[in-house]
């Protein structure tokens, strides 16, 4: 076994940020959201994340504007404390020790100081109390919080269940009692306080909405219902103002109803996933929507979107995970119907492809089409996606789609759609490799016990219509279920698994050339080694991993590990195998050709790992160390059965990493105004001469200063600044500082060009002026050439001259 | 926010053929002209001179067609027996026509008694022509004969007796006045020299010859016997170029268009072909009521004549300029392209402030109603007259759309007698149509569950389940019908492969037909 010394499993990208409601801030400029242990700073003009608020070491579940300073942001996590960060810089100011798990928090303008955190009871941990904390008035940055005061128990963990009233003035909790009314049983599901009313709107599970109001009094309280949601209202947010409430369900419409008009709606359809929270920015501008397929929608006035914060949607993902040759982005299914194309360089969706091309219905129980397979191929130029509908008491349909990319747009269209391409669910699917052959190829097996090579057939006809796919080849084998099929690296062979039987096949005449069988055990998987072990065939059994040898048709070697998947990475011999074993998986990564692993590591997960991709990285790593040269040249992606994407990074990548998110400043993110284009140019200037020139170090670190004075004289208000005449110095003064070297340097270059001017104006002044560029030539020509002569120089020269004028001659004729 | 996803229209393959110049040209015919002859319909010929009159041969009588006209121009019906092979002369001023009775007969085509009678076959005679210089006639007979005779004084020039069964065909040449074709029932055909006294080349056509024609340049011959259509090169010494297997019963008649660029051939099989003549593939097809037994086109292809066994001679004559310029001025009322792009050509100035206006998408109507979700009015729309007999494809669409969101029991209920009928009536039109049938059977077993209560009510509506029922039926014998067919197929491909000691792999089949489930439930 190899030591696997300082490689580290890390999560890899997109967590949630729709796990709580997102906060804007009041200058509607940043958007703030929970990400796993992190809070995201989002620009809500560029969709860019700007910081990433890192600390806690448990869930955060819940983001909260500091109501005495708007530069600040609480946060809470399910590690037992308060963070107080500044969301500008991303700093942490203090933290505040709990105690207790966090489930969710709040905050009011009435009460300074205390915040509002809804903790499990001591007594019974499945129960839970909102509790008042009084927060510690000291300068440490490290608080413990010790003025605990039990408002209410019994409430509902989720923070759309608590809403504070006028300010604060009152509390209004929802529980999950069923409530009957009317005859019907109803269940509270969220709850929002009108922000000058004495009126409370809660959401119900049936769609309707309810407006409470004379709940002073005891037992005469009045009610009216709204309804227009199908299924449960999961949000409910009034603007600032209180002249409009918003909802939201499952139907992902944003409805918009006006406050003491009800009749009067707005809505807004068709906004993705299903709405899962609302928040309005505190000038009211900006609507925010964060839905159910980890997306934060940013809306402007209810009229039109404004921005999408997408990230990485990890739902039930059915397909493989894949690799995009052309982006080099991960791509799998996410949106019901799309396949997402993930950048894994960038964190950062690239865009989402629309593959079943029909309205999506919002509806539970329905049964929608889904993309299930698809395949690149080796160019990509090619994408084939499966997707399928199975109904209940109706026949599956299924259908294949092949995209051609489509050079000019940039992105993939549509080029041919077969209906029921088997009769059965598709199981396996992939393209011929060779990139060099002009045919391409794509194979399919199925269910219904037949494989089938689709081939790119020209045009029957000359009519305008290009190339599309027809069925080149139908075979089956002993009526045997088709599981899996590769092609070799070379395209020469085609090997599709008939249960324990794999059956090896010329794609050039679609000839059975051998059938190869280890029973016992249906062969899951199959992969032909590259490069030098491009003769070995690799397949798995539930019990064992085989070895063929394709020259001989034998057996090579064989362990006994169920194997769940089988990789092979692109660009080596590489092959790694992930090993299911008692309830967790260990991966092992390998050369067919030798017996020893180069890399195991156990425990790398619990559960079963089904889905894994090698990524070729952009730049390959310099490592030596035998454990981690696997990872030179490309990276090994994984999703564990509760659907995280994890990676493998090693120590010596990860302190570049470091290194490099230090070096990004944080001028990215300042949103385009006309100061900037004319700062930023400037800036861009500056960074170009510290490229050039690596011994402006010091510079560097006082550029930040002169920014910020500059910052600072762009944001006060008009009416508060000195006279233009003052201020103009100083601005000019804070532009010239940076750029005093240079400008030197600038000076020096000029006057050398000048003089060289001047000798080429004249041939009088240049012989008089000779000594200082002969001195130049001499100087340049030492050391390889001899010396030229005064007249042969002068000659050069004249030369030189003549050809000079007639060039310009010919240009201006 | 997304917009709206129309609802996907799935393009099917186009059944039929496809539409090509060929098929654009020869449908260009109006409807055909019907005329009932006293018999089989034997032989058409057209004069070559205008206007292009036609001499139809049908039992004991010629009658002579105009251009234009239903009723004949002129009729010879002084024959003691069946007529054959009625054929103009070159200048059109002379008629001959062999008869059953032996002897052939030269009429003047403005008089009505034979000018000369030829006699000397011993049999009935099926073959008569003029040699190209107009003053001899060449005739063919079932004595095996063909001879040559001298119109001004009646006399026989030539016999010759090399054929050794009927001549029932041939063609003299255009070009030169000592050269014919004969074809036989001996499976040859052969060429002849008046200049000499035997035939120049002999080519086995391996069936009786019904037909013979030549190329205008002569070149080459075209010979139609059996289900054969043969071209053979004379200047190559009558090598055989193509055969041409496209009828399934006995080639009768062939003609060749104007400008020489097709070749019609027509058939027992009542069918006649049109192929190109570069490349020798049918383009074209028009079906017959009978098995047709001549053929005939004007010049121009101004008209195509068609005689048939069941005595009727079919006329289509080609519609002329004047009826498509009338559609074309009909099409024109339009408002004028002008109008569409007012305004939207402008150039915008340097100074203009551009106000973009939103591009307003086009939804059909149906899909303004799926937005909406207004289902039953959807599926209406969908229904609408034109979609329902024109579009069929759309209306199967939206049932299936319908069918996705899981609303077509919404849309298919609380239908009164008309509206039911209406939905039955395209379910039972579309029900059998491979493309359509997997969504449709949904829909019928939805109506059927829907309406079961009311059935019974509306002598209407049972009627047209029980037409569904009987439609259901016929449709699982149909099937299983082809599924036998398949299996013989596969069985007799199975026993023609070659057998390899390593095919253990079945042998590749293709299902041509996708097997339709259709429960019986009505």
């Amino acid at each position: 076994m190899v030591e696997h010394g300082d490689i580290r499993v890390v999560h890899c990208g997109g967590s949630k940020i729709n796990f709580r409601d997102p906060v804007i801030t009041h200058d509607s400029r940043f958007l703030l959201c929970a990400s796993g242990e992190a809070v995201k700073v989002f620009s809500t003009s560029t969709e860019e994340c700007i910081h990433e608020l890192r600390g806690h070491t448990g869930l955060v579940t819940g983001v909260l504007l500091r109501p005495s300073n708007h530069l600040q942001v609480y946060s809470s996590s399910l590690d037992g404390t308060l963070r107080l960060w500044d969301f500008t810089d991303g700093i942490l100011i203090k933290t505040c020790v709990i105690g207790y798990p966090i489930y969710s928090f709040y905050a009011s303008d009435k009460h300074e100081n205390v915040i509002f955190i809804v903790a499990s009871m001591p007594s019974d941990k499945r129960r839970f109390q909102l509790v008042a904390v009084h927060l510690p008035q000291s300068g440490d940055q490290m608080v413990e919080a010790q003025e605990l005061s039990a408002v209410l128990s019994g409430v509902n963990p989720n923070p759309a269940a608590i809403a504070f009233g006028r300010g604060g003035e009152f509390i209004a909790s929802v529980n999950d009692l069923q409530w009957s009314l009317e005859g019907g049983w109803n269940t509270f599901t969220c709850v929002a306080c009108h922000p000058k009313d004495d009126c409370i709107a809660t959401g119900h599970e049936d769609g309707k909405i309810r407006l409470w109001r004379n709940f002073n009094h005891k037992k005469e309280y009045t009610y009216s219902t709204l309804h227009w949601h199908h299924s449960t209202v999961s949000s409910l947010c009034f603007t600032p103002e209180g002249t409009n409430l918003l909802s939201g369900g499952v139907e992902s419409v944003l409805v918009q109803w006006r406050y003491n008009q009800e009749s009067e709606r707005d809505f807004l359809p068709r906004l993705g996933g299903a709405i899962t929270h609302i928040t309005v920015s505190p000038d009211g501008s900006l609507f925010c929507t964060s839905h159910s397929d980890n997306k934060i929608t940013i809306i402007q006035s209810c009229v039109k979107v404004s921005a999408v914060i997408q990230g990485l949607v990890k739902g039930d993902i059915r397909t493989d995970l894949m690799m995009d040759p052309r982006s080099k982005a991960l791509v799998l299914n996410g949106k019901p119907g799309h396949l997402q194309f993930y950048s894994l360089q960038r964190d950062k969706l690239l865009y989402n492809l629309d593959i079943v091309q029909q309205e999506y219905i919002h509806e539970s129980g329905l049964q929608q089409f889904e993309v299930v397979k698809a395949a690149f191929d080796a160019s990509g130029s090619w994408l084939a996606t499966v997707e399928e509908r199975h109904q209940k008491a109706a026949e599956l349909e299924l259908n294949l789609k092949l995209w051609a990319f489509d050079e000019q747009t940039q992105s993939f269209v549509l080029n041919t759609t077969i209906s029921a391409p088997h009769d059965a669910q598709i199981t396996a699917m992939c393209f011929c490799q060779p990139t060099d052959s002009q045919t391409t190829l794509l194979v399919s097996t199925s269910k219904d016990g037949h494989f089938k090579a689709w081939q790119l057939a020209a045009p029957a006809h000359t009519e305008d219509e290009g190339p599309s796919w027809l069925c080149d080849f139908v075979s089956a084998y002993h009526g045997l279920v088709p599981e899996c099929c590769s092609f070799s690296a070379d395209g020469s062979l085609l090997a599709v698994v008939f249960q324990e039987v794999v059956t090896v096949w010329s794609p050039s005449t679609w000839e059975l050339l051998t059938t190869l069988s280890q029973p016992p055990g249906a062969v899951s998987d199959l992969c032909f080694g590259r490069l030098s072990c491009s003769k070995y065939l690799l397949g798995t059994t539930a019990s064992n991993l085989l070895c063929w040898n394709l020259l001989t048709c034998s057996l090579e070697w064989t362990t006994s590990m169920d194997v769940r998947r089988l990789v092979a990475d692109p660009l080596s011999e590489n092959m790694a195998a992930f090993c299911y074993q008692s309830g967790s998986t260990d991966l092992f990564v390998f050369k067919p050709s030798e017996p020893r692993p180069l890399f195991s590591h156990k425990a790398v997960c619990s559960g079963k790992v089904t889905q894994a991709v090698f990524a070729p990285r952009e730049e390959m790593l310099e490592s030596c160390e035998e454990s981690s040269q696997w990872l030179n040249r490309s990276q090994l992606y994984f999703l564990t059965q509760q659907m995280d994407l994890m990676t493998f990074t090693t120590k010596a990548e990860e302190d570049r990493l470091l290194a490099s998110s230090k070096q990004v400043s944080s001028s990215h993110w300042f949103s385009m105004t006309p100061f900037y284009l004319l700062l930023g140019k400037h800036r861009q200037q500056q960074q170009e001469h510290q490229d050039s020139d690596s011994s402006l170090w010091a510079e560097r670190t006082a550029l930040p200063q002169t920014s910020a004075s500059m910052k600072e004289l762009l944001q006060t208000p008009a009416h508060v600044l000195p006279s233009t005449s003052y201020l103009c110095s100083m601005f000019v003064q804070s532009l010239l500082i940076s750029v005093s070297d240079a400008r030197s340097e600038k000076a020096h270059a000029e006057e050398e060009m000048e003089s060289e001017k001047e000798e080429e104006d004249s041939e009088e002044e240049m012989e008089s002026s000779r000594s200082k560029p002969e001195l130049a030539a001499a100087a340049a020509t030492e050391s390889d050439t001899p010396a030229l002569t005064k007249a042969q120089a002068r000659e050069l020269r004249r030369v030189r001259k003549l050809d000079h004028s007639w060039l310009a001659g010919l240009l201006d004729s | 926010m997304a917009s709206f996803k129309p609802t996907k229209i799935q393009v099917y393959p186009k059944l039929g053929e496809k539409v090509t110049q060929d098929t654009l040209y020869w449908k260009n015919y109006k409807a055909p002209v019907q005329i009932k002859e006293f018999g089989a319909v034997t032989s058409i010929d057209f004069s070559p001179v205008t206007p292009h009159n036609f001499a139809v041969t049908a039992f004991t009588r010629i009658h002579i067609y105009g251009p234009f006209s239903q009723e004949p121009v002129k009729s010879f019906t002084r024959f003691k027996d069946t007529a054959y092979c009625g054929r103009f002369r070159s200048d059109g001023q002379l008629l001959v026509a062999g008869c059953e009775d032996s002897v052939v007969r030269l009429f003047d085509v403005s008089g009505k008694v034979a000018l000369r009678l030829f006699k000397g076959h011993t049999k009935a005679v099926h073959l008569t022509d003029f040699t190209s210089d107009r003053y001899q006639i060449l005739t063919g007979s079932d004595d095996y004969t063909c001879r040559l005779w001298d119109i001004p004084n009646a006399t026989e020039l030539t016999t010759y007796t090399e054929h050794t069964d009927y001549i029932r065909c041939g063609v003299t040449s255009k070009l030169n006045r000592d050269l014919f074709i004969t074809g036989s029932y001996d499976h040859t055909v052969k060429l002849f020299d008046a200049r000499v006294e035997k035939s120049v080349i002999t080519m086995d056509h391996g069936q009786p010859v019904e037909s013979v024609l030549l190329y205008p340049s002569e070149g080459l011959l075209v010979s139609a016997g059996g289900r054969h259509v043969k071209v053979w090169d004379l200047l190559k010494g009558g090598q055989p170029l193509v055969s041409l297997k496209n009828h399934h019963k006995t080639v009768t008649s062939l003609a060749l268009s104007s400008n020489g660029q097709r070749l019609l051939s027509a058939s027992l099989d009542r069918h006649v072909k049109v192929y190109n003549t570069t490349n020798y593939k049918v383009v074209h097809n028009f079906d017959y009521a009978a098995s047709i037994l001549s053929l005939g086109l004007a010049p121009d292809d101004a008209s195509i004549v068609v005689g048939m066994t069941n005595s009727i001679l079919s006329i289509k004559h080609r519609k002329n300029q004047e009826d498509s310029k009338e559609i074309a001025g009909q099409q024109r009322r339009r408002p004028s392209y002008r109008v569409f792009v007012k305004g939207k050509n402008y150039v915008p100035k340097q100074d203009d402030y551009l106000v973009s206006k939103p591009v307003k998408e086009h939804l059909a109507k149906y899909d303004k109603q799926l937005q909406r979700f207004n289902v039953s009015k959807a599926l209406d729309t969908a229904l609408g007259t034109y979609i329902r007999f024109r579009k069929p494809e759309i209306t199967v669409a939206v049932i299936k759309e319908l069918d996705r969101r899981g609303t077509l029991k919404n849309a298919l209920a609380g239908r009164d007698e008309r509206g039911l009928s209406q939905l039955l009536n395209f379910i039972i039109g579309n029900l059998v149509d491979a493309r359509f049938t997997p969504v449709l059977v949904t829909a019928a077993e939805m109506i059927l569950d829907i309406y079961q209560s009311v059935i019974g009510q509306s002598p209407v509506v049972d009627r047209q389940l029980l037409r569904l029922q009987d439609l259901v039926k016929r449709e699982i014998e149909f099937q299983k019908d082809l599924l036998e067919v398949l299996g013989m197929l596969d069985t007799m491909f199975a026993s023609s492969l070659p057998r390899k000691e390593s095919a253990s792999a079945s042998a590749p089949t293709v299902d041509p037909f996708p097997t339709c489930s259709l429960n019986t439930d009505s």
